[in-house]
Formats: C-alpha cells, sequence, structure tokens
C-alpha cells in the first residue's frame, strides 16, 4: 500500500485552478520530488497535503487514513517551511521540543528526544541558542529536526534548500540524502531546481499548470521526457519538430532549417507524413573539425560559454537552426567562435516525444 | 563616511534634546519648584524660591506640602482611587482590544484599512465632544435609559450617570484605541507560517495562540497597556464629567487644589509624585521593550524578559 494516496485532488482560488485533477501515490521510504516552476502549483498541493487548505475535489490518504478533512494538527504529516518559521521568542531545544510537548510527550523522553534530533542534524552544541543567533544552514538543520522530531510519517519539504547559497546548498543536499536514509521517513521535496530534484529524489514528479506532466525517476525524466516542457525544464535540450519521412534504412525526419534530414532511431515506429517532435541532449553531440561518417550537419559555433568543468557551446546551422552542444572544456577548446564545424549524433541518442 | 561631520551630528542629536529641555524638563523643574513653596495671597500666588533679605540672598524650600499628602488620607485615597480605576480600565482595553486587534490583523487585506479607520475614527471629534455625548446617552432621561423603558426592559431609569461605572466606561471608551494600535501593529508584523508552523507540529488553535501568538505580540500589549494606564492614571475631564461625588481621582484632586483652592503649591505637589510614581514603571517598560528581539538581533543580553517568555512559551491549558 502507499504511504501517500493523492486522489484526483482539485483545488481552485477564485478563477484560476492552482491544483487540476491531480492522483499521485508515493511509497513508503521514498525521497519523492515535486519539481515544476513557480506558480505550477506545487506549494498549493504541499500545503493541501499538510492540511492548511482544503482540496474542491478528490481526496488525500496518508497510509491508508484519509486525512482529507482533518486539521494539520492531527495528520500524521510534518512540514519544513521554505522560511523554516523557527519560534523566534523558543531557544534551538525548545524549537525542537515544540511538537513533542503537544503531544504531551514525558520529559524526560522528551529530552532524550531533542538531544537525539540535535545530534542527527549536529546542532548538540546550539540547544540552548535562539534562531535569530544562528546561520541561514543552521536554522535549516533546526527546521529539519523540529519537523523530524514527531517522527512524522511523512516529512513534506517546502524548497528546502532555496535559502542557502549554491556552496552550501549542495552540501546540505547530500546531507538531507544521508539523514533521509538514516531515519528512512518518507519525505516529499517540492523545488523548481530541476538539479536539486535530479540529484535527490528517488522519483520526480514533473507539475506544469496545476497539473502533473510526468513522473518518474531522475534518469527516466531526464532522458526520456514525455513533453516538451519536460524536455525544456529539465535541463537544456535541443528539439526538431518536423515531418516523418522514408530514408535509408528507416525513417528521418524533415527539419525546416536543416538541408538533410535527421535520421530516426530505428526503433521508433512512425508513418510517413506524420508530424513528430524529437529532443537531443546537449551532451550527446559530437563536434569535429573533418566530417565523420554516417549522418553529420555543417554549423556554425556563435557563442563558446565556459562553464569550469564543461563548456555550452551555441552552433548555427547554414539556414539558422540553433543547436546547443555541451562539452567538456578541454575538448571545446578547440572549437572557437566562428569556426564552421561538424556536429553530429548517434540517431538511437534522440528522443521522440509525442509532440 | 558621513557627510555632515561633528557640527552636523551636534545638530541633529542636540535639537530634540533641546526640545525636550526647553518644554519638558524646564516646566517639570518649575512644577517641582512651586511644590517646594508655601501658599500665599498675590501674583503668583506663591512664596518665591530666592529671595533678599538684609544682606545676602535666602532660600525659601520647604517639604510640608509633601507631608501634608501623607497627612491627609484624601490624596493617598486619591491616587489609590485612580490607579485602581486606570487599571480596571487598562484591563478592560485589553480584554477588549487584543480580541480587535487580532481580528483586524486577520481580517482580508480589502477590509484591513476600513477596519483601523474606524478604529482611529473617534479622534477626528474633539475628546470634550465624544465625553459630552456620553452624558446625553447615559443621563437618567438619555437615549440608553428611553430605549430601555420604551423596550420594556425596565420601569424606572437606570443610573448610569455620575458613579464608578460612567467613569470606567469612559476610560475604556476613550482609551481603547491605544490598545488596540500597538497590539495590531505587534500582530500584524506576525509572519503567518509560524502559526501554521505550531498547527503542523500538533498545536490545536488555542495552544497556537497561547505559544506562539501571544508571546509574540507581548510588546504590543505592554505598549498598549502603558498607554492606557499612564494617562488613565492622570485623566481629569473624564471623572470631572461622568463621575459622582464618590468619584476620587487625583487628576480631579489637582485640578481643585489648582482652580477651586488656588493653592498652586499644593497642586505642584501632587503633580510631582504622580510624575515620579509613573515615571518608573515607564522606564522598566521601556528598557523591555529595546530588548525585544523583533527590534535589534544583536547579542545584547536580555534574561530578564527571556524568562517572561519562555514562560508563556511553555503555557497552555
Amino acid at each position: 500500500m502507499a504511504l501517500l494516496e493523492i486522489a484526483a485532488v482539485s483545488k481552485s482560488f477564485g478563477a484560476t485552478a492552482a491544483v487540476d485533477d491531480v492522483s499521485l501515490s508515493i511509497e513508503r521510504g521514498e525521497l519523492f520530488a515535486l519539481l515544476g516552476p513557480s506558480g505550477c502549483g506545487k506549494t498549493t498541493l504541499l500545503r493541501l497535503i499538510a492540511g492548511f487548505d482544503q482540496p474542491d475535489r478528490g481526496r488525500i490518504l496518508v497510509d491508508g487514513t484519509d486525512v482529507t478533512a482533518l486539521p494539520p494538527y492531527d495528520r500524521p504529516v510534518n512540514m519544513m517551511f521554505q522560511s523554516y518559521a523557527l519560534f523566534p521568542h523558543l531557544d534551538v531545544a525548545a524549537n525542537i521540543a515544540f511538537g513533542l510537548r503537544q503531544e504531551r510527550m514525558e520529559r524526560r523522553r522528551r529530552a532524550a528526544r531533542v538531544e537525539e534530533m540535535l545530534a542527527l542534524v549536529q546542532m548538540s552544541d546550539y540547544a540552548r541558542r535562539r534562531p535569530h543567533q544562528l546561520s541561514g544552514g543552521q536554522r535549516q538543520r533546526v527546521a529539519l529536526a523540529r519537523a523530524l522530531a514527531k517522527m512524522p510519517k511523512l516529512l513534506l519539504l517546502d524548497e528546502p534548500l532555496a535559502a542557502l547559497d549554491r556552496k552550501l546548498r549542495d552540501e546540505t543536499r547530500r546531507e538531507l540524502i544521508a539523514i533521509q536514509q538514516r531515519v528512512g521517513t518518507t519525505f516529499l521535496v517540492v523545488t523548481h531546481d530541476q538539479e536539486e530534484a535530479l540529484g535527490m529524489a528517488s522519483r520526480v514528479a514533473v507539475m506544469n499548470g496545476g497539473g502533473l506532466v510526468q513522473v518518474g525517476s531522475p534518469v527516466e525524466i531526464y532522458e526520456r521526457p514525455n513533453s516538451r516542457f519536460v524536455a525544456g525544464f529539465v535541463g537544456e535540450v535541443n528539439l526538431f519538430e518536423g515531418e516523418v519521412v522514408t530514408a535509408d534504412p528507416g525513417l528521418a525526419l524533415q527539419v525546416a532549417g536543416l538541408n538533410q534530414p535527421v535520421p530516426l532511431p530505428v526503433a521508433v515506429i512512425r508513418s510517413p507524413g506524420e508530424a513528430a517532435l524529437v529532443a537531443l541532449r546537449p551532451e550527446r553531440l559530437r563536434l569535429s573539425h573533418e566530417r565523420p561518417a554516417g549522418f553529420a550537419l555543417t554549423a556554425t559555433v556563435v557563442a563558446a560559454d565556459y562553464q569550469g568543468a564543461v563548456s555550452v557551446l551555441r552552433l548555427a546551422s547554414p539556414a539558422g537552426l540553433p543547436l546547443t552542444v555541451l562539452l567538456p572544456s578541454a575538448a571545446a577548446a578547440g572549437f572557437a567562435r566562428g569556426c564552421a564545424v561538424w556536429a553530429s549524433w548517434p540517431p538511437e541518442d534522440l528522443v521522440v516525444i509525442g509532440r | 563616511m558621513t557627510g555632515i561631520g561633528w557640527r552636523g551630528r551636534l545638530v541633529l542629536v542636540g535639537l530634540p534634546f533641546l526640545w525636550l529641555g526647553l518644554f519638558f524638563l524646564v516646566p517639570l523643574l518649575i512644577v517641582l519648584k512651586i511644590s517646594l513653596a508655601r501658599s500665599t495671597i498675590g501674583v503668583p500666588p506663591y512664596t518665591p524660591f530666592v529671595s533678599a533679605s538684609g544682606a545676602g540672598l535666602s532660600l525659601h524650600a520647604s517639604l510640608a506640602n509633601f507631608a501634608l499628602l501623607t497627612r491627609d488620607d484624601l490624596y493617598l485615597r486619591a491616587y489609590l482611587g485612580s490607579l485602581a480605576n486606570a487599571g480596571l480600565a487598562t484591563a478592560l482595553c485589553l480584554v477588549l482590544g487584543y480580541p480587535l486587534a487580532h481580528a483586524i490583523a486577520r481580517a482580508s487585506p480589502a477590509w484591513r484599512p476600513l477596519l483601523l479607520f474606524l478604529v482611529v475614527l473617534p479622534f477626528w471629534t474633539s475628546f470634550l465632544i465624544r465625553v459630552y455625548a456620553w452624558i446625553a446617552i447615559l443621563q437618567p432621561n438619555g437615549l440608553l435609559n428611553r430605549a430601555l423603558l420604551a423596550a420594556g426592559l425596565i420601569h424606572t431609569p437606570l443610573p448610569l450617570l455620575n458613579n464608578g461605572f460612567s467613569v470606567e466606561l469612559g476610560l475604556v471608551y476613550s482609551y481603547l484605541p491605544f490598545m488596540v494600535l500597538p497590539i495590531f501593529g505587534s500582530l500584524s508584523a506576525l509572519d503567518a507560517s509560524l502559526t501554521e508552523a505550531a498547527a503542523d507540529l500538533g498545536a490545536r488553535p488555542w495552544r497556537q495562540f497561547l505559544g506562539v501568538t501571544l508571546p509574540l505580540s507581548l510588546p504590543g500589549v505592554v505598549a498598549g497597556c502603558f498607554l492606557v494606564f499612564v494617562p488613565a492614571v492622570g485623566e481629569f475631564v473624564i471623572p470631572d464629567l461622568l463621575g459622582g461625588p464618590d468619584t476620587l481621582m487625583i487628576g480631579k484632586v489637582l485640578w481643585d487644589e489648582f482652580f477651586e483652592n488656588h493653592d498652586w503649591p499644593m497642586a505642584a505637589a501632587v503633580a510631582v509624585v504622580l510624575v515620579a510614581a509613573l515615571a518608573l514603571p515607564i522606564l522598566y517598560a521601556q528598557r523591555w521593550l529595546d530588548r525585544e528581539p523583533a527590534g535589534d538581533p544583536a547579542a545584547r543580553p536580555r534574561q530578564s524578559h527571556a524568562i517572561f517568555l519562555d514562560r508563556s512559551g511553555e503555557a497552555g491549558p
């Protein structure tokens, strides 16, 4: 049985449908990410699960129990707020103890639990500090400890890393994964950052316009996006749109702006004359100065964006079709701006996205 | 680097001090001086502080007025009466004002300005006229009694005016906005996610309030209590217009000493003791407010209020 079962849930604010007929189930022990641009409804969905808002339609079940009508304080769910929402008038230990106090846990057990939580997030030395005396990273740890203290069946994390600077974010992400594995609690993370979602979650659901667009493992989401939106939102992508034509062998795609059809993977079954959209990740492209064997395009380097370990090159075909290529910087050094190159890729690396 | 230099800064800091010195400290010292004089017939109606006598100057200061304050228990009863009336008014304002401020802070943003406007609206009419209006409402053949008689709820007019009830009503009515506004200020600055976090951690609405909302709005409560209590203690107009023969408040006594008995030194002594009695709690409250984490989160020591807040954090039924 799934730990969290969301069944046909909808929620509107006025005329806007914030969450539109979403069904989703999350298994026990998963680290699940809800990924989407701001305004896609992911935070609303999280608030429906926490109980801060009531859905207009649909049901929410946690561990088999229907919690749809329960207030937040009766749900076996805890949330880590984006702003952390630490109580400024209480010290770190009292913040962590707040939830335990509500369930009237006996004093000695409560103290032991607070100690345990402080140790879990490595904040034992800060028990008597007030939130305003802590750094952003320390507050994040306290918020996590406070939310985990009641041993919820499901922990909701609203943009847990958004308030941290980049270096701390990577470190904290690894820590979050480690803590999740140690405590075994099911985590539902809401994020707008695709790197965060792919690098953290065991499964990812991509949301757009209030609905779920694709649910799958990070690899599936990245390598086999099911829509133009997912392909474009999760990482960079080259999209080719055109008409399916017969080629030798198999099928190819006639793309406006390219002087030759692009061979499609052998496994693709389409009828000639059909419209199709295919995606190609920038790191799958190869560049060379001499014409390689097989399919290849001529293009010109129009911009080179050095990013340290890797470089992103922007190319343009003679007819003006843009192409994005991701290369190790050492390899990219050979292709300066204005340089004419051959771009090629194995046809199997193309992903056909229905439309 | 500031562009104004030390002269500019001296002027900026000095001007308010000069203002306070001229219009607050100097008058206060004059009152103190008069309180040490003796009443006499003449202009001004008190003995001079310094006078030329024979060879040199002589100083006349006497604590006789203060001694009289302790001898005649009228004064003590008036002080205590004022404290009791003001204390009760403060408590009633708090009981009425906190829910009102809470409701306004929770109201939808579209309604909030209108509700706040309604709280402040009475200030658009003269205080004196508003107190007079209560006489028209409360007197034996006033609006309220006539309405109650007409409705058949009572058969003889209720004694609503010129007693403790009407004074208390006048105080609460007049000073309620001073309680509502600072509490509203505290509550509206409160991050809504804090009460959501409390609810998320299992706190029912009443415990969300006791554990989070109330302790975090205490600065507003303290400010509101002082804004009501301090002027209410010295209030003269309300007990004079709405009070009765048994209403004993120090503001009224002060007025009578000054205008009825023309005993300026005695009136001054009454005022000096009143200012001294109020100054200490005000200073203490000011220090308490300055230590609030909401103000300056720098690492200042703040044991006193920290104990206070931690207790309320743990409070609960």
